[in-house]
C-alpha cells in the first residue's frame, strides 16, 4: 500500500494492523493500518466479500457480539485505545447505521432517536429529550416531515425516511464517527440523493466513514476512499487521486468496472 | 401460391392443437372439480366436531347458566334429586370450580412463565450447546409425557412431602409441567423470529446484552411470547387426570393453597359419577369450552395482529 498519498494529521480514528478472523487463522480483514481524516467523508470500496463490513463492524466492537472471532492490532479513536473504553462510551463516540433501516419496532419515531439513552437507562430531563430529538431529526432533514407524528411507530415510515431515523438515532449521542454499512444499498435514487446530500451536510461536524458498492456514489461524496480486496487494503487516498490515478493495478481494475 | 397452401397448414394445425386443448382442459376442469369436492369434504370432516360439539354444549347446558351458575356451589344429591323430580333446574353452580380452576391457573402460570421464558432465552441465544440441545430435547419430550403421570410426579414431589395432603399447590405444579414446554419453545421460536438487525441496533448503542434482551427482544416478540403462554394455559385450562391426584376436588370455594381445591373438570368428573347431576355436567363443559376458545381466539387475534 502506498502510505505516502494520505499524510493525516489529527486523525479522528488510527486503524493500525487490524486484522480480524471469523474462524481461526482464517482473516477477512488482513493486517489493514490507516488513518481516517476527521470532518471529512472516507468511503470504503471493494467487491463483495473483501472484508468491508467485517472491518468497519471492528470500530465499534460488534464483533464481540459473537464468540470465537478473533480481532488483532489496535484502532485508536480521539488518540484512545478502544479496547480501554467501556463499550457504552465507545459506542456513544462510534455510531453505526446499518445496511437495512432498524428502527426498534416497538417504538415511536420519537423513542427511536433517543432508544440510546433510554434502552441504556440514562435519564434525561424532558426538555433536554424534546431537544436532542429534534436537533438530532433537523440534523437528518427529518424534522418537517415527523413533527406531527412523534408518537406513531418508527415502521411507519419510509424506507429511507427510516434509514434517515436510524442516523437521527445514531446522531443522537453526538458521536464521532459516523460508521454507514452501504446504508443506500436499500433504497430507492431519491431516498439515496437524500442521504448523500445529508451525509455532505454532516462532515461539517462529524467524521463519516462509509461502506459503499457504489462507485459513483464514493466520487461524489466522500473526500477519501479506500479500496479493499480479499481483505486487504490496497490503496487509500484522496479519492479525487484514487478515481483519476490509480496506483495499483487492481484498484484502477475495480474502478473501470473489470470486477467487482 | 405455396405461401398460402402453407399457411392454411399452419391453420390446420393450430385447428387440432387448439382441440387438443380443449379436451384437456375439460379432463382438467373435471379432476380439478373433484379435487376441489374433496378438499371441502374432508374440510367438512374436520370442522364437524367442532361445530357439534359446541351445538350439543350449548342445547344441553345453556338452561343452567345463570349468575347462580357462576357463584354458588353445586348443590347435594339430595336437592337436585328433588328439584329434578319437580321438574325444576338443578340449583347451585360451580363458583368452587371457577375459584379452583382460576387459582391453579394462576399459580401454574406464576411458576411456569418465568421458568419457560428464561429456558426459552437460554435456547436461542445458546444454539449450539450442549446443555440447550439437551433442554430443547427434554423439554420436547415432557410435551409428551402423559398428563397423569405428572401428576404422579406432583403428588410425590407435594402432596406427600410439602401440604401433607391433596392441594392447589400440587395441583398447579403439575399444570405448570405441562404448560412449561410450550412457553420453551414459543419463547425460542418468537424470539428467532425477530431479525437479528433489530439486536445490532441496540447492541450498536451500546445497550448491555441483559438490556438488550430484556428491553428489546421481549418487548419485541411479546405479543409471539404472549400467545405462546394463552396457548400453554389454554392447554391446562381442561386437565383432569393430574388434579385428580393432587388436587382432589372441593365441595367448598377454596383458595388456600395447602388445601384440596375444586376445579371445572374435576366437578364435571364429579357430576358424572352422580346421575342426578348430569345437567351440570353440560353447563359446565359449555363454560369450560367456552374459555377454552376465547383464549384461542384472542391468542389467535394477537398472532395476526403483529404479522
Ligand atoms: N459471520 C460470519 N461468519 C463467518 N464468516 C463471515 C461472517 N461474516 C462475513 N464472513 C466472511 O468474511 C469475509 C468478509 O465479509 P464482509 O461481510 O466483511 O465482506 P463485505 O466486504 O462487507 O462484503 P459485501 O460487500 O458483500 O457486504 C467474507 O469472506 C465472508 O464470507
Ligand atoms: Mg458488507
Amino acid at each position: 500500500m502506498k502510505e505516502d498519498n494520505v499524510n493525516i494529521k489529527d486523525p479522528v480514528l488510527s486503524i493500525r494492523n487490524l486484522s480480524v478472523a471469523y474462524d481461526k487463522g482464517n482473516y477477512a480483514v488482513k493486517d489493514v493500518s490507516a488513518d481516517i481524516k476527521r470532518n471529512a467523508v472516507t468511503a470504503i470500496m471493494g467487491p463483495s466479500g473483501c472484508g468491508k463490513s467485517t472491518m468497519l463492524r471492528a470500530i465499534n466492537r460488534m464483533h464481540e457480539l459473537y464468540e470465537n472471532i478473533e480481532t488483532k492490532g489496535s484502532l485508536i479513536l480521539n488518540g484512545k485505545d478502544i479496547t480501554d473504553m467501556p463499550t457504552i462510551q465507545l459506542r456513544r463516540m462510534a455510531g453505526m447505521v446499518f445496511q437495512r433501516p432498524n428502527p426498534f419496532p416497538t417504538l415511536s419515531i420519537y423513542d427511536n432517536v433517543i432508544a440510546g439513552y433510554k434502552l441504556n437507562g440514562i435519564r434525561l430531563k424532558k426538555k433536554e429529550r424534546d431537544e436532542v430529538v429534534e436537533r438530532s431529526l433537523r440534523d437528518v432533514t427529518l424534522w418537517d416531515e415527523v413533527k406531527d407524528t412523534l408518537h406513531k411507530k418508527g415502521t411507519f415510515l419510509s424506507g429511507g425516511q427510516q434509514q434517515r431515523l436510524c442516523i437521527a438515532r445514531a446522531l443522537a449521542f453526538d458521536p464521532e464517527v459516523i460508521l454507514l454499512d452501504e446504508p443506500t444499498s436499500a433504497l430507492d435514487p431519491v431516498a439515496t440523493s437524500k442521504i448523500e446530500d445529508l451525509l455532505v451536510k454532516l462532515k461539517e461536524n462529524y467524521s463519516i466513514l462509509m461502506v459503499t458498492h457504489n462507485m459513483s456514489q464514493a466520487a461524489r461524496i466522500s473526500d477519501y476512499s479506500m479500496f479493499m480486496y480479499l481483505g486487504e487494503l490496497v490503496e487509500y487516498g484522496k479519492t479525487k487521486d484514487m478515481f483519476t490515478n490509480p496506483k495499483d493495478r487492481r484498484t484502477e481494475e475495480y474502478l473501470t468496472g473489470k470486477f467487482g | 401460391m405455396p405461401l398460402v397452401s402453407s399457411s392454411l397448414n399452419e391453420w390446420g394445425n393450430m385447428n387440432s392443437a387448439a382441440k387438443i386443448t380443449v379436451a384437456n382442459l375439460s379432463r382438467r376442469t373435471l379432476k380439478d372439480k373433484l379435487f376441489k369436492g374433496l378438499v371441502l369434504f374432508m374440510s367438512l370432516i374436520t370442522i364437524s366436531p367442532i361445530v357439534l360439539i359446541i351445538y350439543k354444549l350449548v342445547e344441553k347446558g345453556y338452561r343452567q347458566i345463570s349468575l347462580d351458575f357462576i357463584i354458588k356451589t353445586p348443590p347435594n344429591t339430595f336437592e337436585a334429586m328433588t328439584a329434578l323430580s319437580n321438574g325444576e333446574l338443578i340449583p347451585g353452580g360451580i363458583a368452587n370450580g371457577i375459584t379452583g380452576t382460576l387459582l391453579m391457573v394462576v399459580l401454574a402460570s406464576v411458576i411456569a412463565i418465568p421458568v419457560g421464558v428464561i429456558t426459552g432465552i437460554y435456547l436461542y441465544e445458546n444454539p449450539g450447546k450442549l446443555l440447550a440441545n439437551l433442554t430443547r430435547n427434554i423439554s420436547d419430550i415432557l410435551q409428551g409425557v402423559p398428563s397423569i403421570v405428572l401428576g404422579l410426579i406432583a403428588y410425590m414431589w407435594i402432596v406427600k412431602p410439602i401440604t401433607s395432603g391433596f392441594s392447589a399447590l400440587a395441583g398447579s405444579v403439575s399444570l405448570s409441567i405441562m404448560m412449561l414446554p410450550m412457553i420453551v419453545r414459543s419463547t425460542e421460536e418468537t424470539l428467532k423470529m425477530i431479525p437479528e438487525s433489530i439486536k445490532e441496533a441496540a447492541v450498536a448503542l451500546g445497550v448491555p446484552y441483559y438490556k438488550v434482551i430484556l428491553r428489546v427482544l421481549i418487548p419485541t416478540g411479546f405479543s409471539g411470547l404472549l400467545t405462546g403462554i394463552l396457548l400453554g394455559i389454554s392447554r391446562i385450562l381442561g386437565e383432569t387426570a393430574p388434579l385428580m391426584l393432587t388436587a382432589l376436588g372441593s365441595s367448598v370455594i377454596n383458595l388456600d393453597i395447602t388445601k384440596p381445591t375444586s376445579a371445572i373438570p374435576l366437578l364435571i368428573w364429579e357430576f358424572y359419577n352422580d346421575p342426578n347431576m348430569v345437567d351440570l355436567i353440560w353447563s359446565s363443559s359449555l363454560l369450560l369450552m367456552g374459555m377454552v376458545l376465547t383464549l384461542n381466539l384472542v391468542s389467535k387475534r394477537i398472532a395476526a395482529r403483529t404479522k
